[in-house]
């Protein structure tokens, strides 16, 4: 099995690597020596804790945010009657994603910056007198990563509509349940799959994110993706990039489990 | 009353539920949504023909930023050149279609392994290939660059011979997430297609080789060329991996644009930013129409 052998040397090897490197103590230059130390864990889970928070944080709000924006968007797409207007809808939803994420991320700089455009009309209509500081902020990061996995939110939940059969909503209404009732026991259990496609799709990015808090986020907004990034350079500190990483899988690791449990009991119910 | 009757009522009753269900949020939820998706692309083009230099506010029309990337003449102090950007394209290029050939043919072997084998530890393997589609990138692209100093490192212990990142770690990496889409992708088709084929082909006196390339083969290649295709976007669009798996000289396009990016927001770089969309735009609207006629025609 060529392919298996494959996986094998450059992804399950690495990182074991990777594993072992996080367990080593720091070097010159950064590198990993022995002997053996849980001091780059210590420091992950003591001084780094905020940033380690933040990210979490940070990946929980994008998925709120995506999930409360894009739950909605997916209906619409879905309850659109004519065929090429559905496709349009969901056209223009995928289209800018076509596009490379660095560009796309940039483009946000354009409009928070301090002389950018948010604060260039804002102070045209004399709003404000003084720019707002929006760049290099967390908000500015929330902003970015709600913008870049927005769609993988959207799709999969695009897909459990596309199957939910509406005759159901009739069904619950006719036996007197309300709005709401309808949508909480009836809609939403049966788009639940998508809804946790969509939640594990975009937290699991959003935790590793480092291109959007790089370009829009300076320091306040730094997230453990830049932390191990900042770790790679000269002055780095290769065993705890390490560790933040292997913390950083174990978290993702997490949300998957949460996310086939989930999985699992929505299909068995 | 008619079936077709029946059906149009159902739909208007359907879709009187749905609007009362959401009631105006979902008017202007989609409103919202779309303008958030699309004001920061529009605004990048717009401000790419500014005549000042500000994104602050638009004083007039001019190609003059075009005309600057076309004749080299890019502020002073930033690093650009044309003929630098052309020559990351063509890296770009270069890495995509080595990694996008071997990652198709290892991704093809193993949906298929898959999709008709039974062997000892296949779902583990289901596990395996499923991990590098949904780790964050970064994890990857570290663990990859490290492994390569490691290695690197063993090989100079042992041979003396210095080894540096450059295409073969970049092709690597590449291969290695490359593989899992390419097999999502095959297995897929597999999957759709009809397996009673194969037994007719070899109860018909076909060997396992003749079934493969004449019913199989033909009959999964749409889903293979969809595959490489995916795999070769991809590996463009690539940027935190290749970033942590690169040489000197070897800067691929977006890493160059990431360069660029972060020095300031010039003019120069909106334009650019612009061609580039364009160009993707297009090149993905391609391997679509593409696609479409593979799934027609089969």
């Amino acid at each position: 099995m060529p392919t298996a052998l494959w996986l094998l040397v450059f992804f399950v090897l690495p990182l074991v690597i990777v594993l072992v490197v996080s367990l080593m103590s720091r070097g010159r230059g950064g590198v990993a020596q022995l002997p053996l130390t849980l001091q780059h864990y210590e420091r992950t889970f003591g001084v780094f804790s905020i940033i380690l928070w933040r990210s979490l944080g940070l990946a929980g709000l994008t998925t709120v945010i995506c999930l409360l924006v894009g739950y909605p968007l997916a209906f619409f797409i879905s309850t659109r009657r004519r065929r090429i207007v559905q496709q349009v809808a969901l056209f223009l939803v995928i289209l800018p994603f076509w596009t490379n994420f660095l560009i796309r991320t940039y483009a946000w700089r354009i409009l928070l910056g301090d002389e950018g455009t948010i604060n260039g009309v804002l102070r045209a209509l004399s709003i404000i007198s003084e720019p707002l500081q929006l760049l290099n902020t967390q908000f500015a990061v929330l902003v970015g990563l709600v913008y870049g996995f927005l769609p993988f939110m959207v799709l999969p939940i695009f897909a459990s509509v596309e199957r939910f059969n509406f005759r159901y909503v009739d069904a619950a209404r006719d036996l007197g349940a309300n709005e709401t009732r309808t949508f909480l026991r009836v809609v939403l259990p049966l788009t639940m799959p998508g809804v946790l496609a969509g939640c594990a799709l975009v937290f699991i990015p959003s935790v590793g994110a480092f291109v959007t808090p790089d370009l829009l986020g300076g320091t306040k907004g730094l997230m453990i993706g830049n932390l191990i990034n900042n770790q790679f350079g000269g002055s780095g500190n290769m065993p705890l990039g390490s560790a933040l990483s292997i913390v950083m899988m174990g978290v993702v690791m997490l949300s998957l489990l949460v996310y086939v449990f989930g999985n699992r009991r929505q299909t068995g119910a | 009353m008619s079936a077709q009757a029946l059906v149009n009522e159902g739909a208007l009753r359907r879709n009187r539920r749905v609007k009362r269900l959401g009631g105006l949020g979902l008017w202007l939820n989609p409103l919202v949504a779309y303008f958030f998706l699309w004001a920061p692309i529009l605004v990048l083009v717009l401000f790419s023909f500014n005549q000042s230099k500000s994104v602050a506010s638009f004083t007039g029309f001019t190609l003059q930023w075009y005309s600057n990337i076309l004749n080299n003449v890019v502020g002073a102090e930033s690093a650009f050149s044309t003929e630098l950007m052309l020559n990351a394209f063509r890296n770009s290029l270069f890495v995509g279609t080595i990694a996008t050939a071997i990652a198709t043919v290892l991704g093809a072997m193993i949906a298929l392994a898959m999709a008709r084998g039974s062997f000892p530890g296949k779902r583990l393997l289901d596990g395996l290939l499923f991990l590098p589609v949904v780790i964050p990138e970064i994890t990857q692209a570290i663990s990859l660059a490290i492994f390569f100093k490691v290695a690197f490192d063993w090989m100079h212990l042992l041979s003396g011979e210095r080894m540096f990142p450059g295409f073969h770690t970049i092709i690597m990496a590449h291969v290695t997430f490359n593989i899992s889409y390419v097999a999502i992708v095959v297995r897929a088709r597999l999957a759709d297609m009809d397996p009673t084929l194969e037994e007719a082909a070899s109860d018909l006196g076909a060997n396992p080789w003749q079934t493969f390339w004449r019913v199989t083969f033909p009959l999964i290649l749409p889903g293979v060329v969809a595959g490489a295709l995916l795999a070769f976007t991809l590996s463009l669009d690539d940027f935190v991996i290749t970033f942590f798996t690169s040489g000197v000289g070897t800067t691929t396009l977006p890493v160059f644009v990431y360069g660029l990016l972060k020095l300031t927001v010039t003019p120069e770089v909106n334009a650019i930013s612009t061609i580039m969309m364009l160009l993707s735009t297009f090149l993905v609207g391609i391997s679509l129409a593409l696609q479409g006629r593979g799934a027609s025609q089969s």
